[in-house]
Order: structure tokens, then sequence, then C-alpha cells
């Protein structure tokens, strides 16, 4: 049922054979890792509506965007708080040039890279996923980092790129009882394609919050894999916030690789025009008590799209497993389309695992409250639609919440 | 109190209204002056809460015949907002619940937007705490409601108490104010009532719709009307209310029963 590349051939797009020859020789320190990746985009077809996964997400926008890798661009973000590290990541240059790291951060070896990069994805079950090759083919660097801090350590990683293709790649190792909040900005200020790949790795203890918010526009693509493998008694939460993208596809995928951890998911995308956002999360438990606590949230205006797929396995070992997730979605234009889906898969028996999915447009009684106290009925509907959306801007770590102005992500949106 | 010279400020003529295909207002007439109280008693079903909808502007009541004028102006042909920034209040006799908008701003921009239309400037972060603060008192009301959102978890109590807040920031002309009464225990009707007094002035009057006497023992009002199949069927005094406390409503049954006789 994944998007696996042994699906049955579709039309191979002319486009990619066009870039595949294009690109310099694999090089550097991931030139394994590129050859992989080419050689796997060659073999296989460019996932369609016939793939389950991709059913309702079509990719045909990405044969219309430039794929020469993309320069970098300022960040149009005040400046960081004091005392927490912003790194200027481009995909291209070392994002730790002339940084010093804080204690309890460290570069990984060469060796530890080889030894550890691609370990997420294969545990996650997404190391051949259609945008993971293509980040694959594409990254010419790793920012590779392993966390120590006892303490909550917070450190910023901002993209913002003009016209083109831009793949970061990002490995994170936590180790026992490390604590790590991460906030993470990208932008794109021109057409192109932004992939992004992210492994965490947390040990016993450990706790990670990673905070996504993606800025895009019509005329540009975003595909992020955001895989993390957490040990018992490890606590994760990935937020993300998605806006004005032509296409973006998000796979936050966890797996509690002997249950008893905590995962925390939260999205919020918005869709108009004619745009398109996905988000396939994935949860496996393969031990006993673990927690899930998941939250989706889209807002859909004009012709816009989105789509929510939400997995969780719960297999045989993973008794005793609390899980709860719900998707919410507003529908602010009758030709906008939300399509949702839970994808529980549960084998143990002594287990509680609640969904829920909820479609509704803006409450009349609501805005007719706020429009009888003076409130405009524009003002009213903008202020519904704030109080929607806060539920998960809330949860973002400190620097990605004072990124996220809700007039931002309209602007943006629209 | 009664001004025969008054000016009028709300002057209802023949209002008929429905709500999806069924009429409810079969003809309302009520004439309304600066520094009066009036209360409209009725029946489950009498057409009371609708006539408050209908003044307020919901939009699922359909005004199919009839005048509403409030200070000379045609009070139909506005929208909600509008109504409520040039001095209509509707207090509900459910207040909505709105999750993740906070009680201070909604509180906040709601008032801006009266004072807007007053002329008067708009009141900043600081100074609207300040008044919000001054204001709470008129319902003894603890200021850590301010930070929760609007009316999320409040108890029915609580909700009345909000209600009347807005109206003692909003400082409408006229407030209408729709079962204000009901789910309140003693206390509470107290705190309430106690609050719509302080609030009520020469230039300004109150619209009670109730059920129950005991709103009327607490706030004094100088018409009673008795609503029944969509009309005001009868005007009277305070003295009504306590009459209808004791005979029920079986005899509006009858008047309209007699009523029906003399139309056939």
């Amino acid at each position: 049922m994944s998007a696996s590349l042994a699906a049955p051939a579709a039309a191979k797009g002319a486009w990619l054979d066009a870039w595949l020859a294009d690109l310099p020789a694999a090089a550097g320190e991931l030139a394994p890792v590129q050859e992989r990746g080419r050689q796997a985009l060659r073999q296989s077809s460019i996932p369609s509506a016939r793939h389950e996964d991709w059913r309702f997400t079509d990719l045909s926008l990405l044969q219309a965007l430039p794929l020469a890798p993309a320069a970098p661009e300022t960040a149009g973000l005040p400046a960081p708080d004091a005392g927490v590290l912003r790194l200027v990541w481009s995909g291209g240059s070392d994002p730790l040039a002339g940084q010093t790291l804080p204690a309890g951060l460290q570069q990984l070896s060469p060796g530890e890279i080889a030894q550890g990069l691609g370990h997420t994805l294969a545990a996650a079950g997404c190391q051949e996923h259609w945008p993971v090759e293509l980040n694959h083919a594409a990254a010419e660097r790793v920012l590779a980092l392993r966390v120590t801090s006892r303490s909550q350590l917070s450190l910023e990683l901002v993209s913002a790129a003009a016209e083109g293709l831009q793949a970061l790649r990002l490995l994170l190792l936590l180790e026992e009882k490390a604590e790590l909040d991460l906030s993470q900005w990208i932008e794109a200020q021109a057409s192109g394609l932004h992939s992004l790949v992210i492994e965490a790795h947390l040990a016993r203890g450990a706790r990670l919050s990673h905070g996504l918010v993606a800025l895009g526009q019509a005329d540009a693509a975003l595909m992020a894999h955001l895989a993390i493998e957490q040990e018992p008694e490890s606590r994760a939460q990935l937020s993300s916030v998605t806006s004005g993208w032509g296409l973006a596809r998000l796979e936050p995928r966890a797996v509690q690789v002997d249950g008893a951890a905590h995962t925390t998911l939260r999205g919020l995308q918005l869709v108009d025009g004619q745009r398109i956002a996905d988000t396939h999360s994935f949860v496996e438990f393969k031990g006993p008590e673990g927690q899930l606590d998941q939250l989706h949230k889209a807002v859909a205006a004009g012709q816009g799209r989105s789509v929510f797929n939400g997995a969780v396995r719960v297999p045989r070992a993973a008794q005793r497993t609390n899980a709860s997730q719900l998707s919410r979605s507003l529908l602010l234009s009758d030709r906008a389309r939300i399509d949702t889906k839970p994808e529980l898969e549960i084998v143990a028996d002594d287990v509680k695992c609640a969904h829920g999915a909820t479609v509704s447009s803006l409450q009349t009684d609501e805005l007719f409250y706020l429009q009888s106290r003076g409130i405009g009925a524009d003002q009213a509907a903008g202020l519904l639609q704030r109080a929607f959306c806060e539920e998960v801007l809330r949860e973002l770590p400190a620097a990605a919440r004072s990124w996220c102005s809700l007039e931002r992500l309209l602007e943006s949106a629209a | 109190m009664i001004r025969p010279d008054a000016p009028v400020l709300l002057e209802i003529r023949d209002l008929h209204a429905r709500v999806e295909d069924k009429a409810i207002l079969k003809g309302v007439n009520l004439t309304i002056r600066a520094g009066e109280i009036h209360a409209v008693m009725g029946r489950n079903g009498s057409g009371k809460s609708t006539l408050s909808k209908v003044l307020a502007g919901h939009p699922a009541y359909t005004v199919t015949g009839g005048s509403v004028t409030y200070r000379g102006e045609n009070l139909l042909e506005l929208d909600p907002e509008q109504r409520a920034r040039i001095g209509v209040f509707l207090g509900f006799q459910y207040p909505v619940e709105i999750p993740g908008v906070s009680n201070l701003e909604f509180l906040r921009v709601s008032t801006n937007s009266r004072r807007a239309e007053k002329g008067e400037e708009e009141l900043d972060t600081f100074a609207f705490e300040d008044l919000v603060r001054e204001r709470l008192k008129v319902v003894q009301m603890d200021p850590a409601f301010l930070d929760r959102s609007v009316n999320e978890g409040f108890s029915g109590g609580e909700k009345k108490r909000n209600e009347i807040l807005q109206m003692a920031l909003l400082e409408p002309l006229v407030a209408i104010l729709d079962e204000t009464d009901s789910g309140l225990d003693i206390d509470a009707l107290r705190i309430v009532a106690g609050g719509v007094n302080q609030l009520a002035n020469a230039d300004n009057a109150t619209l009670l719709i109730t059920h129950y006497q005991r709103l009327l023992d607490a706030i004094t009002p100088d018409y009673v009307h008795v609503m029944a199949a969509g009309r005001i069927l009868r005007t009277g005094g305070k003295e009504l209310a306590l009459e209808l406390e004791q005979r029920g409503y079986d005899w509006v049954d009858q008047e309209l029963a007699a009523l029906a006789a003399e139309v056939a």
C-alpha cells in the first residue's frame, strides 16, 4: 500500500529523465546515496493517481518547475533570541561554517554519518519512497548533529531559496535524556522544488520538539519526510504548518521501537486557489504502552485541495497502546475539497485507539454572535479562522511560534 | 420610568416574520421610549425569542411585512453588526461558545467597533483593560474570565454575566435581553438583575423577554406585554405580570379563541 517503486509502471516523466541526465556526477560524502537515489528514480515511475498513497495528489506541477540548484536567499525573519543558535541552511554550503556549536550539540563524524544515515528511514519504512529517493539523488550534504544536552537546547534552521531545487537532509541523534527544541523555517521566494528529509533517533528518555513552518507560493512544491525513531520513555513532538505551496506533501513518520514512548503530531495546512496540501502520517508501535496524540487541521478555500491520511499500526506486541487521532477541517468554499482518512491497523486487543474526523464550514451561530456585537462579517470570519488555527500554532516551539502570524499564513495561502 | 415626552427609540409596526416556511410573528406592534423598561412574557412558541432575533438581524429569520424604526432609521435594512454599532444589543438566551477566541480580545474588538460608530477613539490594549476591569464590577465577575475563550466552559450563570458585561461595555440604547434569567440560581439572578438595573438610565431602554415573574421582582418593568400566536395580545403595567403568575396562561387561550371567533 505504500508508494513503493515496484508499483505498476506509470508514464515516466521526460522532465525527470532530463533532470537526471543533467545532474553532475555523484560526489562528496553523499556520493553513494546519490547514486542509489538516481538509480532508483531511473527504474521507477513517478507516483500517480494509480498509487493508493497518491490517489488525490497530482504531481504534474513538478514537471513545470526549474530544478537547477537554487541559490540561497535571505529569510524575512526577526533576529533570533539571545543564546539561540540559528543556522542558515541552504543544502549547498556548510551551515556550520564559522559557527560555534553550544555545549551539548556536536557535529557527527563521517564514520558516524555513514553508520547512521538511512537507519531511521528504514525503520520508518520509507527509505524507498519516491520523494526520499528524489532527495537522495539531489542532496549534496547532510547536516548531522548529536544532541547530548540534558537541559533544553533551542536550535533554528532557516532555509529560504531563489528559483530552483533545494534539497535538505538532516540527521539528528539525541542521546539518553537529551532535549532539543528545533524550529525550522522553509520559504520559497521563487518557483522551485523544496525537498526535505529528516531522520531523528531519540534514545531512552530523550525529548524532541520539532516545529516546521513552511511558506511557499503557487509555482513551488514542498516534499518532506520527517522520520523519527523512538526508544522507550522518549517524547517526540512533530508540528508543522504549511501554507501557500502549489503542492505540499508532508510525511511525518514515527516508530516506537519498543513502545512505551510518547509521540505527539500536530499539523496545520492552508490551501487556497488551486493549491494542494497533502499530509500522510504514519505511526507504528513495536512494543507495549506507547502513546500517540495526533491533531491534524486543514483550512481549504477557493478551489484548494487538502488531503490527510493518518496511518497507525498497533501490532500484537503493542498491548496497552493509547492512541488518539483527530482530523478537523474547515471548508471555506464550496469548490474547495477535503479528503481525510484514518487508517488504523490494530492487532493487539488491549488498546485504546480513538480516531475522529470532522469537516465543517464556519458556524452560522458563532458568526452571528460576533456580528451581534458589532464585529463585521469579514472580521468575524477572520477571528473564527484564527481560533481554528491557534490550536496548532500555540504548540509550535517558541521561535517557530513567533514566526507564524496568521496574517502571514493567510497572505501566503491566497 | 415613563415620560410621555421622551424620544421614541424603537417603533415596531405590524411586524411579520418567518423562519424557513413557518410564519412566527403575525403583526407585532410595540413602541419603546427612552427611559422605559418593557417586559414581554408568553408561553414557549409565542414568538418572544423570534422577536428578539429579528430585531438583532439573525440570518435565519425573514421579515415578511411591517417595519422597525430605530431612532428614525429603518433597522431592518441594516446588517447585524451595524445594528449593534448604532446601539441595539441582544443578550442571548444561549450565549455561544467560541473556542480559541479570547474573551478579552473579543470584548475589545466589539467595544471598539461601537466606539468608532460613536466617533470615539479606539482603545488600545492597556486602556481597554482599565475599562473592562471597571465594568467587571457591574456583574461581579472575576478578571480570570477575560483570559478564557469566549464563553467556553462557562457555567450558565457565568455566560449570562458575560452577556451583561458586554452590555456594560457596548452601552446600547436599546438592550433586548432574551430570557436572561433562564438557568440562573438565586444569587446569579440577583447579580445579573443588579447589573441591568445599574445600566438602565433615562436615555436608554430595556426589553426583557422572560417566562417568570421572579426576574420582574428584581427589575421593575414600566410595561408588561403578553405575547401569543405571534402578536402582543395585552399590555399593562407590572401588575399584569403578577396576574399572569397567579392565573397562568389559560385566559390567553380564551382571548385568542374569542379573537378568532370575531374574525370569523
